[in-house]
């Protein structure tokens, strides 16, 4: 009797834990980790804005950027093809969150060098988290016209201008993201009766994949308290962005032709309402610099 | 009085069972595809399993995200468009384990059938690896190949000819006892 009933005791334990169940408890010894979501944008650069991305440590992004002149220019100027406003520009991720960069855009000869870090990072599991935030500042010199060529001298503070971004942004799916940027330009020298030393924005933008590598964009900013006669538009963009290993291509239309955040925000001199648009594109390469070990 | 016995009999055996349990301790999991224009490998260092020597049960879990890549864009890329590990966070295994013997000393060819699940599509495969029982640790090995057309893992197709049609996975863990 004691050993039958030893028999279908050990029968019982051995048959107990199916494949399944092990694997289920195998599960529940895992501590509950973070997964935090994965390019909520393609790249660093939304349309003309910059986005909640940043550059992952120890990565080089190398971003060369054209405008080219208005569309409706016509053919005498080949669609504004005849003319490009260049940005050439290195961003560098010191750590995943933190990105350092600088660049230099003709248009106005603008110097520019920023920094950018990423304050929240959207992420579900142990840590949930519905958005990522970003904190973006840079600073612009404009290095034209020369001062040999003014009849009074500018000072570097009357050249330069601030920016700061809030990048909030979520990716609602994993095609659909949206984006939302309070900025702030501050220029030390303005004309008063055209617009004011701080000038408020609200931008909204966001992107759809169409598929694993092709997505389209687009934003829009809206300023505030623009004085009466300024002779600037708000600024606006779609874009389609195509992604191939380490480069991602941005095609876009946009009535700003400038590429510095100063420019875009404040000076864009596009009227949509008579279809004022330039062609233009980003392209970005990555390289990894620094392996992790 | 007999169930008294009959009970304390059935505690020894799970008990017995549990004791028979051996839970990652290191685990090493890497893949390997070469390519015209570069090789990609990635390394993950994260997964755990659990194997059962009683019922020959084993299991494996892992988080894709926990694949390393020398290149960050790749590793990216890998998750975000590939293995879309937003929504199939893991990988796993279930199966059994055939021609393991604990007694027995030195390394053991063995035979692992069961179920692969990658990007949320699940294969019966079987997997020749090696096993090896010293001073009360198990140590075990496998290689095979995974062919990403299996799991619906898409390759690349313009410009980036990157990966190739199957990956080599190199398995590599150690076990201790578990208890609980």
């Amino acid at each position: 009797m004691k050993n039958s009933i030893l028999f279908v005791a050990l029968f019982l334990s051995l048959s107990a834990a199916a494949q399944d169940d092990l694997l289920q408890q195998l599960e529940a010894t895992a501590e509950p980790s973070t997964q935090y979501m994965m390019q909520t944008f393609k790249s660093t650069r939304l349309v003309n804005s910059q986005t909640v991305e940043s550059k992952s440590q120890g990565e080089l992004e190398f971003i060369f950027a054209h405008r080219f002149g208005l569309i409706n220019d016509g053919l005498y100027e080949l669609f504004g093809l005849d003319q490009a406003f260049v940005r050439l520009g290195l961003e560098y991720g010191v750590t995943d969150r933190l990105g350092v960069g600088f660049g230099r855009n003709s248009v106005d000869k603008t110097m520019d060098v920023y920094g950018r870090y990423k304050l929240l990072r959207q992420s579900t599991g142990a840590k949930h988290m519905p958005i990522t935030l970003t904190a973006f500042v840079n600073m612009a010199v404009e290095t034209a016209p020369r001062n040999s060529d003014l009849p009074e001298p500018l000072s570097f503070e009357d050249r330069t201008s601030y920016t700061a971004l809030a990048l909030i942004a979520r990716k609602f799916t994993d095609r659909f993201s949206l984006q939302l940027m309070p900025t702030l330009v501050h220029k030390n020298t303005v004309d008063r009766t055209l617009e004011n030393n701080d000038q408020w924005a609200l931008g909204a933008g966001g992107r759809y994949k169409v598929s694993r590598s092709i997505a389209l964009t687009s934003e829009y900013y809206y300023r505030f308290d623009v004085p009466a006669e300024s002779p600037y538009y708000n600024a606006f963009g779609v874009g389609v962005d195509i992604e191939t290993g380490g480069h991602v291509f941005q095609l876009v239309l946009t009535n700003a032709r400038g590429l510095t955040e100063r420019a875009i925000f404040t000076e864009t001199t596009g009227n949509l309402a008579d279809g004022d648009l330039h062609f233009g594109f980003n392209v970005t390469r990555t390289f990894q610099l620094k392996k992790e070990k | 009085m007999r169930l008294i016995l009959s009970m304390l009999l059935l505690g020894g055996c799970v008990l017995s069972a549990a004791a028979q349990k051996y839970i990652s301790e290191k685990s090493f999991v890497s893949f390997f595809s070469d390519a015209s224009i570069e090789d990609i490998k990635a390394e993950n260092t994260k997964s755990t399993s659990l194997l059962d020597l009683a019922s020959q049960d084993i299991a494996f879990s892992m988080l894709i995200a926990e694949f390393k890549f020398d290149k960050k864009l790749m590793q990216q890329h890998f998750n975000e468009k590939y293995l879309e590990s937003e929504k199939y966070p893991k990988s796993t295994f279930a199966g059994k384990v055939f021609g393991f013997s604990a007694g027995a000393t030195g390394q053991q060819n063995v035979t692992v059938k069961g179920k692969l699940t990658i990007h949320g599509v699940a294969r019966e495969v079987e997997v020749p690896g090696t096993m090896q029982m010293a001073n009360g640790q198990i140590m075990a090995d496998a290689k095979f190949s995974v062919k990403l057309e299996d799991y619906n893992v898409p390759r690349p197709q313009i410009l980036w000819k990157n990966i190739a049609e199957q990956v080599e996975v190199t398995v590599s863990f150690t076990y201790k006892p578990y208890e609980k």
